[in-house]
């Protein structure tokens, strides 16, 4: 992965050491900007978490450059923690993080190894370190995604196998930083706990990322998005009926953010094909595209009190 | 006698980073990767140990490379071979094969010749190695 002397401004001296190394040539090299500016256009706020992604992108640039001047490279650990509550975009920041760690050489594939406790943490004894192994084989050369991460510790049974997968993931963490970055995923609290609980994950994770709860403007935002990228269109009404299903949304229990609104414009969808077959005349492309007001305000979250409504 | 089984026996030994990247090759050729060790380098042996199950869904070497130190560490003076396996339709077969690690000491082989009826004369193939029983085989060198 290091094309020395490629991106250097200055002419390669000849002990292979540049005197100077250009970042901006380093950065248009990379590809890296182009990544940085996807992640933000397509994903909706998270302000703290960009900016935490382009502080990480930075310093690995410059850690590439520092290696190019012949300055220490040891590998930086690269372990993240992504708290944060449910739907806030945790996964889908973690794959555009495999792809970013990938255009800068920090890893070889660029792959995303999406697990939870099951996928790691066998059912009897002896079971638990080969389904490990294998999981973290399988993520060699990208990015092992472990979503849930506290399941992983059960302090109230002593005999859980999920310590020995904890004892063989702080095994590779530590001795193959350079083949594999892992990732833990979870809410903000329980994640806490488990930190504690486990000072070893703690120490040997480098960025710890909180991803804040979406504001309605945001949430609004992305169902808008949700629908074009699905090429549907929200009417005004439809507009102003989700503005009031948001903030009602957000009262009830079982709020998962972006991923409630997900839900939601799935059902609207339904409801929207439910209208049109009750149609009789012919329909236009423009009653196929679009959400209407009704289509939002036939949901649950608009006639059930807000104590007694159960997940949807 | 050097044991000149699979692609690349002629060549001498891959280090380990020819290895890695025929390995890479393999992976990148969505071929499954099996780790496999004997002490009994018959050329009709063709079933050897399996270490570990075969390597499905990998992505990159580094994680075939951990599995064969592990392998090595336990099997000091045995062969070891990476097999890379071919599941597309109408392959389905071995499409690659090597040695990877073999005795510092290969004494070979002793051509035995037997006398059958008649002035017929059948041939076998008998590793010096055998004679002595699975395990003890090669003296391991520390």
């Amino acid at each position: 992965m290091t094309n020395t002397g490629t991106a250097n401004a200055v002419p390669t001296s000849a002990a292979d050491k540049p005197a100077s190394v250009d970042l901006r040539a380093l950065y248009a090299e990379t590809n890296i900007g182009e990544l940085l500016t996807e992640l933000d256009k397509e994903l909706v706020g998270l302000l703290p978490v960009k900016r935490r992604i382009r502080e990480i992108a930075s310093f690995l640039l410059v850690a590439r450059a520092r290696e190019r001047m012949g300055f220490s490279s040891a590998p930086p650990t690269l372990h993240m923690a992504f708290t944060g509550n449910p739907g806030t975009g945790k996964t889908t920041v973690a794959l555009r993080m495999a792809g970013i760690l990938h255009r800068l050489g920090y890893s070889r594939k660029g792959h995303l190894v999406s697990v939870t406790r099951d996928d790691l943490v066998g059912q009897y004894i002896g079971h638990t370190a080969p389904k490990t192994k294998e999981i973290l084989k399988r993520a060699m050369g990208g990015v092992l995604f472990i979503d849930e991460a506290y399941y992983l510790y059960r302090p109230e049974n002593e005999k859980d196998y999920g310590q020995e997968a904890i004892e063989i993931l702080l095994q590779v963490m530590e001795n193959q930083r350079e083949d594999l970055t892992v990732i833990l995923a979870g809410y903000t609290e329980r994640m806490n706990t488990f930190f504690e609980s486990n000072p070893g994950f703690r120490s040997r994770i480098a960025h710890h990322i909180d991803f804040p709860d979406y504001t309605d403007d945001e949430l609004l935002q992305i169902s808008e998005k949700l629908a074009g990228d699905a090429e549907y269109r929200l009417s005004d009404g439809a507009r102003a009926a989700l503005r009031e299903y948001v903030t009602l949304r957000r009262q009830q229990p079982n709020f998962a953010n972006a991923r409630s609104m997900r839900n939601a414009f799935d059902r609207a969808r339904l409801r929207q094909a439910m209208r049109l077959m009750q149609i009789d005349s012919a329909i236009g492309a423009s009653d196929l595209v679009t959400l209407e007001a009704e289509d939002i305000r036939a949901s649950r979250v608009f006639t059930l009190d807000a104590a007694t409504t159960t997940t949807r | 006698m050097r044991l000149t089984q699979g692609t690349f026996s002629f060549l001498p030994d891959l280090t380990d980073e020819q290895i890695r990247a025929q390995v890479q090759y393999a992976l990148d050729q969505n071929w499954a990767l099996g780790i496999e060790f004997t002490d009994d380098p018959h050329p009709r042996n063709t079933y050897w140990e399996m270490w570990g199950a075969p390597m499905f869904d990998l992505r990159d070497a580094a994680g075939v490379m951990q599995e064969l130190q592990a392998c090595r560490a336990a099997n000091p003076g045995h062969y070891i071979r990476i097999n890379a396996f071919d599941a597309t339709r109408s392959f389905e077969t071995v499409r690659l094969s090597f040695i990877v690690q073999r005795p510092a000491v290969e004494p070979g082989f002793r051509l035995q010749r037997t006398e059958d009826r008649g002035r017929m004369i059948r041939y076998t193939l008998h590793p010096y190695a055998t004679d002595k029983p699975a395990g003890s085989r090669y003296p391991v060198q520390e």
